[in-house]
């Protein structure tokens, strides 16, 4: 069959549901082991999102409150160790953080399993304890990210004519932050965590391999270094499909807190 | 000093100028650098000596095998030997030279599509730019990782792919930049002039608008360079980019990844995944300090303390 036609086979395919079949488990004897490709990644699907909403429930208050404080204090010895630590987690590569977290968390003094090999039949907190590791080293690249992010859209807010009228009022300093800055600084907040929401999306690929995370991430690593077509494909449509959802929703959450957005100029 | 009998106020008012060579003006720049960029560019300086005199500096070849797998560090092998027993040491050295150098290579590249198309786009800002511009949102509208891991996935992973796969995927983003400063460019009058003398496109391109919209490609290059890094390190890392035997220092870390378990007996042997993780790290910084620092001096900004 020509390609367009497979493609479109594809589509309708996947539109029902039906993701087609693994390349693995092909045997030359005639045998076909093969699973379906919905069968591998449903159970991952769901590792990968409590993962990923684990870090993102601790990540997203906690750079808020870093960005709204530092922005506030700015320049004080608090901002500038903040800012040194963000930075520098930024530059470095995920698997590093996640190596040091390992080595002083999880082999030196043995806090945490720098295995994270979990189940459907562990409970809840059995969970929480075996991903601790990897959802701090997610946690700790997404808060630099987000915070810095934060920090820039409240001092970029702080500095409008508006702010200072309101202090110039005698308006209290947190009543300035929380009735003057903060409805407007939701539009890039929003922008901000989605994004970085987006981001993590991805960093959850290297995470998952570092500490063996059954999850979407490492079955499509090894797809991609068995060159397992059909599931790379699903893999990807899954990763992609949730980073365009997050912008899209960042966008719309734009529009609703800044209706002139609406209308263009 | 002159003279003071036969010294003129008007003379020396008079007096010709002195023009500071390009050197003495790089020579002032450097001397009011501060630390941090001065210790960036320290760091690029022994990583790029490093790169290039790889073969004479490595105790070792990097493929070179010897009977002791994992060796502690010390002794014959500085910082021990990996599972199949080569000296981590030499291949360290080796992948400075194989790491970075492919980094480049990927950001050269990128930039020569990236920014080629985006001058392109800018002066014409007909149909071509439509194209080229929607067809660079597609692109954008999906995680480079994610993109460039079933990239390879088609193509299969091998260097050449890799750095193709990788320049074309960051491409986009200096797409953008170039096509955003240089609509700035286009509309001058020079620019105008240009064209109704007769200039050819890549004319235009090179002498006209280039020149003018330098600062930023320089800083923009600096941290693509560092981005190109972390991704390649990270696709090595997952086994999928840099192959086997050429040593790179992504792919070293998750060879030696298991040490680690072994921290409370040996501490140091642990240390060896960490090693060329850090050097990545490292390396980062130090673009990155290099590339502030150069941001504040060409976009002549004062500090706001």
């Amino acid at each position: 069959m020509p390609a367009y036609q497979r493609y479109f086979g594809w589509v309708a395919g996947v539109l029902q549901g039906d993701f087609g079949y693994s390349f693995s488990g092909r045997a030359a004897s005639g045998v076909d082991r093969s699973r379906a490709v919905v069968d591998l990644i449903g159970p991952r699907l769901n590792n990968t999102l409590f993962l990923a909403s684990m870090t993102a429930l601790i990540a997203v208050p906690l750079s808020l409150f870093l960005g709204i404080t530092t922005a506030l204090y700015r320049n004080s010895v608090y901002d500038r160790v903040v800012n040194a630590v963000t930075l520098t987690t930024i530059a470095t590569p995920e698997f590093f953080v996640a190596y040091i977290l390992i080595l002083f968390l999880a082999s030196l003094y043995q806090v945490f399993p720098s295995l994270a090999n979990i189940d459907a039949s562990m409970t809840m907190g059995e969970k929480i304890y075996k991903s601790a590791l990897p959802s701090m080293t997610l946690t700790l690249v997404i808060v630099a990210h987000m915070m810095r992010m934060t920090r820039a859209a409240i001092i970029n807010l702080l500095a409008s004519p508006y702010i200072e009228m309101a202090r110039l009022k005698g308006v209290t300093s947190t009543r300035v932050i929380l009735y003057h800055a903060l409805p407007n600084a939701w539009a890039p907040i929003s922008t901000v965590i989605a994004f970085n929401l987006a981001y993590l999306v991805v960093g959850v690929v290297v995470v998952e391999v570092v500490f063996v995370y059954p999850g979407v991430g490492q079955l499509m690593v090894d797809a991609v270094r068995t060159r397992d077509i059909p599931v790379v494909q699903a893999c990807a449509l899954f990763f992609a499909g949730t980073y365009i959802m997050l912008n899209l929703i960042a966008d719309i959450i734009g529009i609703i807190t800044n209706p002139r957005l609406l209308h263009p100029r | 000093m002159s003279d003071p009998e036969t010294y003129s106020a008007a003379g020396e008012v008079g007096q010709v100028r002195l023009r500071r060579t390009r050197m003495q003006r790089i020579w002032i720049d450097l001397k009011n650098a501060p630390p941090t960029a001065l210790f960036g560019m320290t760091v690029i300086v022994i990583y790029a000596f490093t790169g290039i005199f790889a073969p004479w500096l490595a105790p070792h070849g990097q493929a070179e095998i010897f009977s002791q797998p994992y060796a502690p560090w010390g002794g014959e092998f500085l910082l021990g030997t990996d599972q199949i027993g080569r000296d981590i040491f030499s291949r360290l050295i080796y992948g400075a030279r194989n790491t970075i150098g492919i980094a480049l290579a990927t950001t050269l590249i990128s930039f020569v599509i990236g920014g080629g198309f985006g001058l392109m786009a800018a002066i014409t800002q007909n149909w071509i730019d439509q194209v080229l511009s929607r067809f660079v949102d597609v692109l954008m509208a999906i995680p480079s990782l994610i993109f460039a891991l079933m990239l390879l996935s088609i193509f299969g992973s091998n260097a050449w792919s890799l750095i193709f796969i990788i320049a074309v995927l960051d491409s986009t983003r200096v797409f953008r930049l170039t096509r955003a400063v240089s609509l700035n460019v286009v509309v001058m009058d020079y620019v105008e002039a240009a064209k109704l003398r007769g200039e050819k496109l890549g004319w235009i391109m090179r002498r006209e608008i280039l020149p003018n919209i330098l600062p930023p490609l320089v800083a923009e290059f600096g941290l693509r360079f560092s981005f190109v890094f972390l991704s390649i390190a990270a696709l090595s890392f997952l086994g999928v980019g840099i192959q086997p035997p050429t040593a790179d220092w992504g792919s070293m870390v998750r060879e030696n990844a298991s040490l680690i378990q072994f921290a409370k007996y040996d501490l140091k042997g642990a240390m060896t995944p960490l090693v060329p993780a850090a050097a990545i790290a490292l390396l980062t910084i130090a673009v990155n300090f290099v590339v502030d620092w150069f941001l504040h001096k060409t976009s002549g900004l004062k500090d706001e303390h």
